[in-house]
């Protein structure tokens, strides 16, 4: 017997108040700065009529270091440990781009050898940073088994990094004119097994995910942005490749001989996150097969160019040999002038066209550095990717999107 | 293939007098221009049926206090992606005078380039739809990327340029 109090199929409401006035009030919601699913510091200030976003806006700026005006004052090789701090997920292709654009200015030729070294290292970071994206991509839908699987293989990678150039994350990896030592023999084991272990745990992590019920009603028709707007908003990379257009620095421009590896681009077609994601993985795909042919056919020789106003002396000629003391001591202090001169240089960042503007008056810091971080100039699409679509799709959105604080603020 | 040269020409025979300083550093043809014109020069090699210089890469300002009457250089890097061509365009703005027309309606990623370079130099770009800063706070009263503001406290006496070599 249910007492007339709690029969919910009446209206236990006193009668003098009425229907209830429904007010068409929006919710502010701060989503970070310190968000755990931001992954960085960075604010979005949502405005939402219950679980729909009317509107939205960024605020960044958190960890902005001020890494143009600091290269002001340091010589060319010391700003390379600012490049590491940009996109702190792929720091080898931010040092090698940084490399590249003064080997640009100063017409330093570099060895093959160097050069294919490069692209080995440019490709496992590249590995590692879209390891990292669709792992936590993953993890923002709720699925935090292949994050784990695929992380250890970014370990992996992190000890092929720390034995070229002693580092893990803020790599400082290369010199200005090759790199600052050779693959040991350890290098190429690890980079060898990796080659062999990697793709089964990527096919793992594909079965995972690719055709998984979940996940696609999660990302499938998730913030699509069409071509047109995605070149509109300055996307490059994957995130433009996603939408349908094939642009990418190593083919459109290659640097350090892409042009002697084939590999495919891949394309999505809508733009949204699914076909983010899946443009990501194929991604690893090539940059396995790049990393194969250049493992298979590098060349012997120098693995740094000759030219010794900028390349360290070998530490054995310092104590031997007064001329490598000299530039030894010259270099260190950064005493080196660089020629007048003005370079645009740019590399396939981990999140697309990572570009170097730089301006040199002769002196041995540059006049003007300017660096064009991908991550800063397609996040301003995202109010417009997200409008009308739920928080929980801006959670995914943003985790596709794969921005990075650091490279957002420089 | 587009060639520097094709590409001087044409802008200049459609421009005339208002476009100058032809130079292509590291192969990259770069000219400056007047404020005046920067809309006119962007929505011509935007439409134009060759060139499609549709994609805008950066904006960004460089600051020369030494040279009067050209005091700040806001400069764009614009590519052709069908082309694979890309191309640099400067304009020279005096110090008492750092206003530039926004290119915002004609690409929406100008919008957070110009915030930035306001933010960084005062550059203000006339018509922007939301010109604060963006990386520094609201409350600063001051251009950081100017050469007036040097990096390194000017009191201390312990790091003087000379003994360093600069």
């Amino acid at each position: 017997m249910v007492s007339e109090e709690l029969d919910i199929t009446k209206n236990n409401l006193p009668a003098e108040q009425g229907p209830v006035q429904y007010v068409n009030e929006l919710t502010t919601l701060n989503l970070g700065p310190t968000h755990p699913a931001t992954h960085g510091i960075f604010q979005n200030i949502l405005q939402m009529d219950g679980e729909k976003i009317v509107s939205g806006e960024q605020t960044i700026g958190y960890i902005h270091r001020a890494f143009e005006k600091i290269a002001e004052r340091r010589p060319f090789y010391q700003i390379t440990t600012l490049t590491d701090r940009m996109n702190y997920c792929s720091s080898p292709i931010n040092n090698m781009g940084w490399h590249m654009t003064v080997e640009k200015l100063l017409g330093i030729d570099i060895p093959k050898r160097a050069q294919y070294i490069r692209v080995i290292m440019m490709e496992l970071a590249r590995l590692s940073d879209h390891l990292i994206c669709n792992g936590i991509l993953g993890v923002d839908t709720g699925a935090f088994t292949g994050f784990l699987y695929i992380y250890q293989e970014r370990e992996h990678i992190y000890e092929i990094y720390e034995e070229v150039c002693g580092a893990r994350l803020t790599t400082n990896m290369g010199r200005i004119g090759g790199m600052e030592r050779d693959l040991s023999p350890t290098a190429i084991r690890k980079i060898k097994e990796l080659l062999l272990r990697f793709p089964k745990v990527l096919r793992e992590f594909e079965n995972l995910f690719n055709r998984n019920r979940i996940f696609m009603d999660r990302v499938v028709n998730v913030g699509a942005i069409s071509a047109e707007r995605a070149l509109s908003y300055g996307f490059t990379g994957p995130n433009l490749r996603a939408a349908g257009v094939d642009y990418d620095v190593r083919v459109m421009n290659p640097y350090s001989s892409y042009q002697d590896f084939e590999f495919d681009i891949p394309v999505g077609q809508s733009g949204d996150t699914y076909d983010r994601f899946m443009v990501r993985n194929e991604e690893m795909w090539q940059s396995l097969r790049i990393i194969q042919q250049a493992m298979d056919n590098l060349p012997e020789g120098p693995y740094y160019a000759d030219a010794p106003q900028y390349y360290l002396p070998p530490k054995q000629e310092v104590y031997k040999n007064m001329e490598a003391l000299i530039y030894h001591f010259k270099i260190v202090m950064g005493e080196i002038d660089a020629p007048v001169g003005e370079v645009y240089h740019a590399v396939e960042g981990g999140n697309g066209e990572l570009g170097f503007y730089l301006i040199s008056d002769g002196g041995r810091a540059p006049y003007r550095l300017h660096f064009r971080r991908p991550c800063f100039i397609y996040y301003q699409a995202y109010p417009e990717m997200c409008k009308g679509l739920t928080l929980s799709d801006a959670i995914v959105i943003m985790s596709s999107m794969n921005v990075i604080a650091g490279e957002l603020d420089a | 293939m587009l060639t520097n040269e094709e590409v001087a020409k044409a802008i200049i025979t459609q421009f005339g007098e208002n476009v100058s300083d032809f130079d292509d550093p590291y192969d990259l043809l770069t000219f400056s221009t007047g404020r005046e014109q920067i809309i006119r020069i962007f929505t011509y090699l935007k439409s134009h049926s060759t060139f499609q210089f549709g994609f805008l890469t950066d904006i960004t300002a460089v600051h020369y206090p030494d040279s009067v009457g050209r005091e700040f250089c806001v400069v764009y890097h614009v590519h052709s992606l069908t082309n694979n061509f890309r191309l640099r365009i400067k304009v020279y703005l005096t110090a008492d005078d750092v206003h530039i027309p926004t290119l915002t309606p004609l690409f929406a990623s100008a919008n957070w380039m110009e915030r930035e370079t306001f933010d960084l130099f005062g550059i203000i770009f006339d018509g922007h739809p939301d010109l604060r800063r963006i990386l520094n706070m609201e409350e600063m009263d001051y251009y950081p990327m100017r050469k007036e503001y040097p990096l390194e406290d000017s009191t201390r006496e312990d790091k003087i340029d000379a003994l360093f070599g600069r």
